[in-house]
């Protein structure tokens, strides 16, 4: 257990590596000299140098690379170009909000989801399981920034109940937990959610219908448990494989917000990659990028170990 | 004897069991398509599919008007005007025939890379399945890598370095599922790798690459195919996203990703009018998905 924990660890710092170099590699697939990513096309001819010196430029991609990563490991994701301020000073503000965001969606829809799922998968074939199901696909088949649209409709437009842009009144950018800030978030939280929702029920229910196939289910019913201890058991099987899949999908909350946060201009990653993509600004790209897969290989590597820490069946070596 | 002309018990007997034989052996693809048949929501959803592809490919044909021509005094009319049943667009465009047209690049943005990766996918997978050791080693490693990106995030990577622009969108989209179809068709390859017929076939001296043809493809591209279809209904999504973004597409195109994308502004002025083109990228996508899920059942693969 304790070597399979050391390996697991390990094993994510090549993966870490690698998504580090996809993300090196971003710049240089771009079109253009990889120069004009790194300053403003007004700089001067002297600053133009000294930067291709200190990024390696002129040097072999590998040594590009490894230049680029020693200034990544210490929190140094160049400037943006657009505002020619540190790229990390603007990301960490976003970051911020997207994590509040991409948390109150999976709370809605990992509530819901296993709600729905459990249902659905303990009474097989009744209209409630029915019913998830097909709200199942829909919540995967949706476009949800075009739900985030059509919400702006219903709520803002039609009933003027809640905002329709923001993350708080007067556009600011700076979140709290009070109703002003909170009435920003229903909407996009809601809309973010619908796809989770809709996986996490698909994934419970088959979980769920699966253990209560099993024989101990029906040897707890003949043995006279209560429904409520019979539910216990069944919980505490489905627990270890539908909490890693809500983990991966808290992370593809987090990638897969740029769509929502477009929608009701939230001031997070998204919006953030949004105008730096419109702008060409490659280094707040890349940072953002960069910073959100990290995200995500620790989340990954966090969803393992919980499972396994949690699931007495699995024997990892 | 009348036994030369009429069949005793025993014969008949053999003769019906020899009937039943033949029709239980009436062949995979038969019964894939008899179960396909008794299911009402795929039959329904391939005639949605069938009837919109049929639209967008005679677009010229039924669209009233001319999808980029436009009118500053016909701005954003409702859903219901004479001449524009759904309405006109911020530049007084018919909506129903820029519908119509859009359907064409979005119907080929969403299924052009699952081919494509469908394709490249499946030949690495087969390959690493079916080579093991160092080379599925490389492979799989790389696969890795691609896996710790979010789908949406590494599309928008890509075609955000790449700039906006169609191929790079379906650069960026293939590049997103090549590895997703690299992870199943591997599996399914290895699965089969071990079964007692391909070690005949080895035994009998047959090179590998006659395994592959004969023995591994027949049994390996049914679920692959499967898993590609199911993920025709996300790269739709993401590739109207894309376009959503200002990724994709380029106005003055038509498509709906980016309909949606320039109406957004009028959701003041028309709200129901400017939902429109999400509405047809949902209606696709829900009846893509549903479609993989009938043929999954129908083909009898798992996962």
């Amino acid at each position: 257990m304790a070597f399979y924990l050391i390996r697991r660890i390990l094993y994510a710092i090549p993966i870490a590596l690698a998504v580090g170099f996809v993300c090196f590699m971003l710049v240089q697939i771009a079109p253009g000299d990889p120069i004009n990513a790194i300053v403003p096309p007004d700089a001067p001819a002297d600053v133009v140098a000294q930067v291709k010196k200190d990024y390696g430029l002129d040097k072999p991609l590998p040594i590009q690379f490894g230049l680029w990563l020693s200034k990544v490991v210490v929190g140094d994701l160049g400037r943006s170009l657009a505002t020619g301020r540190p790229v990390w000073a603007d990301l960490a503000t976003a970051i911020g909000n997207t994590l509040t965001l991409a948390f109150a969606a999976s709370v809605i829809g990992f509530t819901l989801g296993c709600i729905l799922g459990g249902l659905a998968g303990t009474f097989r074939g009744s209209a409630i399981d029915r019913s998830a199901v097909s709200f199942a696909v829909a919540g995967v088949s949706v476009p949800h920034y075009w739900l985030g649209m059509v919400m702006v409709v219903i709520f803002s437009v039609q009933l003027n109940w809640l905002p329709a842009m923001g993350a708080g009144p007067g556009g600011s950018a700076d979140w709290a937990w009070d109703w002003e800030h909170m009435k920003h978030l229903v909407l996009p939280a809601v809309t973010l959610s619908v796809i989770p929702m809709g996986i996490v029920t698909r994934t419970v229910r088959g979980i769920v219908a699966e253990i209560m196939n099993q024989e101990f289910v029906t040897a707890l019913r003949g043995k006279g448990l209560t429904r409520m201890g019979v539910f216990l058991h069944v919980v505490k099987n489905a627990a270890p494989n539908s909490l890693a899949v809500m983990g991966l999908q808290l992370g593809y909350l987090m990638g897969g917000s740029i769509l929502v946060e477009t929608v009701f201009s939230w001031p997070g990653t998204g919006l953030l990659l949004n105008s730096a993509i419109f702008q060409r600004d490659l280094p707040v790209l890349q940072g953002t990028i960069l910073v959100l897969a990290m995200f995500f290989v620790t989340l990954n590597l966090i969803v393992d170990l919980i499972q396994t820490a949690l699931d007495p069946r699995i024997k990892r070596a | 004897m009348s036994t030369a002309t009429t069949p005793t018990a025993a014969e008949a007997e053999l003769a019906v069991q020899a009937r039943q034989a033949a029709q239980k052996s009436e062949g995979y693809w038969a019964g894939v398509w008899k179960r396909l048949r008794r299911d009402p929501v795929t039959i329904a959803c391939a005639s949605i599919l069938l009837l919109m592809l049929l639209a967008i490919v005679f677009a010229p044909l039924i669209a009233p008007h001319d999808p980029y021509q436009g009118s500053m005094i016909r701005r954003l009319r409702p859903v219901g005007t004479d001449n524009y049943p759904l309405g006109t667009d911020e530049l007084g465009r018919d909506i129903l025939t820029r519908l119509l047209y859009g359907g064409r690049l979005s119907w080929f943005m969403g299924i052009t890379p699952v081919v494509l990766a469908f394709v490249i996918g499946s030949t690495l997978g087969i390959i690493a399945g079916f080579v093991g050791g160092k080379v599925n080693m490389a492979i799989m490693r790389t696969t890795d890598v691609f896996y710790a990106f979010p789908s949406v995030l590494l599309a928008v990577a890509i075609s955000g370095a790449l700039g906006a622009g169609i191929e790079n969108a379906i650069l960026a989209l293939t590049m997103v599922f090549i590895p997703q179809i690299i992870r199943v068709a591997e599996s399914v390859t290895q699965g089969v790798r071990n079964l007692d017929f391909v070690d005949a076939a080895r035994a009998s001296g047959a090179s590998g690459f006659t395994i592959v043809r004969v023995h591994v493809l027949g049994n390996v591209l049914g679920p692959i195919f499967v898993y590609a279809t199911s993920l025709i209904s996300v790269c739709m999504i993401i590739a109207s996203g894309l376009s959503f973004l200002g990724l994709g597409t380029k106005p003055p195109e038509p498509e709906w990703g980016l309909m949606l994308n320039t109406l957004r502004t009028a959701i003041y002025v028309q709200p129901w009018v400017a939902v429109l083109p999400g509405v047809c990228i949902f209606i696709t996508s829900i009846c893509f998905n549903l479609l993989a899920d009938g043929l999954r059942q129908a083909m009898d693969v798992k996962g």
